[in-house]
């Protein structure tokens, strides 16, 4: 299963990760994660939201490239190596991690936001090994 | 359709024409213009001199800079209460410049617009949106007159409030626009942001564009918003010779037709002043031998460009001057390289991911000038490897094209400033007088 990420493209000046905020604020829509990457001109911020259509569409009005993309959000337990073993899975399976990053709710579980090359051939892997993702419906129930 | 039957006289009536009101507008400023005097005798010629066309080349040229040293009528060859109409070119440093028409001036600047509109396409059956800014500016009004007189229905929009143009557009069938290239395209972009597709949604068939370079990239980026059967034409005029109607392009995009019978057209070597043979490139010098008010001769334009005297496939044959690729004035002089920023605007328009809209910025570091180039993402990535490569694509081809290295920086979308009138994309920080 996959959830949709929010991705805005934002120049490295004062005020503008800001700016991000305030429109996804003002719109009600809630971040759940975030991760930034940056050169020294810009950076992508990439944003797991509760509402992520919701969040595109505004900062579109607003000005901001920004689009949508696949992701796998896969839960994972809370104890050494088990990252890992997921990890170890994936690879098996042939698909590159372009990048990943954390995202916490409050359980006892962790979750890692993942981005595949092939984002079908990884839900197939992580599927055939039981492995549980999260959808964009749980994503709006946190 | 060809407006007057002028525009298709052969080669030896032209140049009959041309003579006899060469040699009448030369005797006549002698006579009424002090100025125009003293400069003839500085350069030992006398109105009976001119026998020829070719005789042109022993009066002394005009520039912008003796309209400024006699500010505000000292060139002109009528009493003050002759004219009918004055309008003035906005200076960005001192005075600006003064021109002003007779009636007859009036009818004269009608009758060449009306014949570069019909060039373009226009006719009788058009609603003709003037989207230049009315006032001392002579675009807007030029084109007004020169489209009344085919008998389009004018609107007379002016430039600002872009909604409410789309609106006029869509309420009054507006079928020829006449505006910048670069206010063309924002008004498509604003289209676009009230729900208007400007190919499908609004009746524009034509296009007069002026007062801003076209260039073949501009082109191709005004039909992608506008659609691919927009007839676009580009006409030339500067306020000092008339306003716009010194030339036009026809439909078949082969240069820009000068009214030969009211405007002489030279192309000189810049620094030397010599007068170049046709087909070559150089700065072009134009005689007004038909003007009442400021009749200026051989006045430098500044604008670079080539003159074509073979008839043309439309059946007119009033010979073309080239569609420019700059004007000396624009010219950017960076780390010692002549740069033109269309050059540059070329450079990003031929990149798919970018939009049309961009920003140059000059500065010095050091002893260095620096030269940034701020552009917009036309579609969203998720991929740094997507913006490096649109980044590294605009400086390597910034690169082949001018030699030099350029820091290009991405920017979202409808950031970058957009502009009414004439687009004012180069920021010069450089402090020159160091
Ligand atoms: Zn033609």
């Amino acid at each position: 299963m996959f959830a949709k990420q929010l991705t805005v493209f934002i120049e490295n000046r004062a005020g503008r990760l800001s700016e991000v905020l305030s429109v996804l604020k003002e719109n009600k829509v809630n971040i759940l994660s975030m991760s930034l990457a940056d050169t020294t001109e810009y950076g992508l911020l990439r944003l797991i939201v509760d509402n992520a259509t919701l969040g595109k569409e505004k900062l579109i009005e607003n000005g901001f490239s920004s689009l949508l993309s696949d992701v796998s959000i896969i839960k994972i337990a809370h104890t050494a190596g088990s990252l890992q073993t997921l990890l170890k899975v994936i690879d098996k399976g042939g698909v590159n991690i372009e990048y990943m990053y954390g995202l916490s709710i409050e359980s006892e579980d962790a979750y890692v936001v993942l981005k595949a090359s092939d984002s079908e051939k990884i839900d197939e892997i992580l599927n055939a090994n039981g492995v549980k993702t999260l959808s964009c419906e749980d994503l709006a129930h946190i | 359709m060809i407006w007057s039957k002028e525009e298709t006289l052969p080669r030896e009536e032209i140049e009959a024409l041309q003579l006899s009101r060469l040699q009448e507008t030369v005797h006549r400023v002698y006579e009424k213009v002090p100025a125009y005097r003293k400069k003839m005798e500085d350069a030992g010629v006398r109105p009976e001199d001119i026998q020829s066309l070719s005789d042109l080349a022993k009066l002394p040229f005009v520039t912008k800079q003796d309209m400024r040293d006699t500010y505000p009528f000292g060139l002109f060859a009528v009493e003050k209460d002759k004219l009918v109409r004055i309008h003035a070119s906005s200076g960005t440093t001192g005075k600006p410049t003064v021109v002003g028409y007779t009636q007859g001036d009036l009818d004269t600047w009608t009758e060449c617009v009306s014949r570069i509109a019909c060039m373009g396409g226009a006719s009788a059956k058009d609603v003709a949106q003037i989207c230049f800014g009315y006032g001392m500016f002579t675009g807007a009004l030029g084109l007004h007159y020169g489209l009344e007189n085919i008998g389009a229905a004018i609107v007379p929009s002016s430039t600002g409030n872009s909604q409410k143009q789309i609106m006029y557009m869509q309420d009054f069938e507006t079928s020829l626009l006449v505006a910048t290239p670069s206010y063309a395209l924002r008004l498509a972009e604003v289209a676009g942001e009230m729900g208007v597709d400007p190919e499908k949604d609004l009746k524009v068939k034509i296009a007069l564009v002026g007062s801003e370079l076209l260039t073949d990239a501009m082109r191709e980026e005004m039909h992608k918003y506008w659609g691919k059967d927009l007839l676009i034409t580009s006409n030339y005029g500067m306020s000092e010779l008339m306003g716009p109607g010194v030339s036009g392009e026809c439909l078949e995009h082969c240069g820009m037709h000068i009214n030969e019978d009211y405007f002489i057209p030279e192309i000189i070597d810049p620094k030397t002043g010599e007068v170049l043979p046709a087909g070559e490139q150089g700065e072009l010098v134009i005689t007004c031998i038909k003007k009442e008010g400021l009749p200026l001769i051989r006045y430098r334009t500044k604008d670079i460009t080539r003159l074509f005297y073979e008839p043309c496939k439309c059946g007119r044959t009033l010979c073309r001057m080239e569609n420019l690729s700059g004007r000396s004035d624009d010219m950017l002089k960076i780390r010692g390289v002549n740069v033109f920023p269309s050059q540059i605007e070329e450079v990003i328009l031929s990149v798919e991911e970018l939009g049309p809209h961009y920003e140059i910025i000059l500065e010095r570091e050091g002893y260095l000038d620096k030269l940034t180039v701020k552009v917009e993402l036309a579609h969203s990535t998720d991929s740094f490897s997507v913006l490096e490569k649109i980044a590294k694509e605009v400086k390597d081809k910034l690169k082949v094209i001018l030699g030099l290295d350029a820091r290009v920086l991405l920017e979202s979308p409808n950031t970058l400033q957009r502009f009414e009138g004439k687009a004012k994309r180069v920021k010069d920080l450089r402090n020159l007088s160091h």
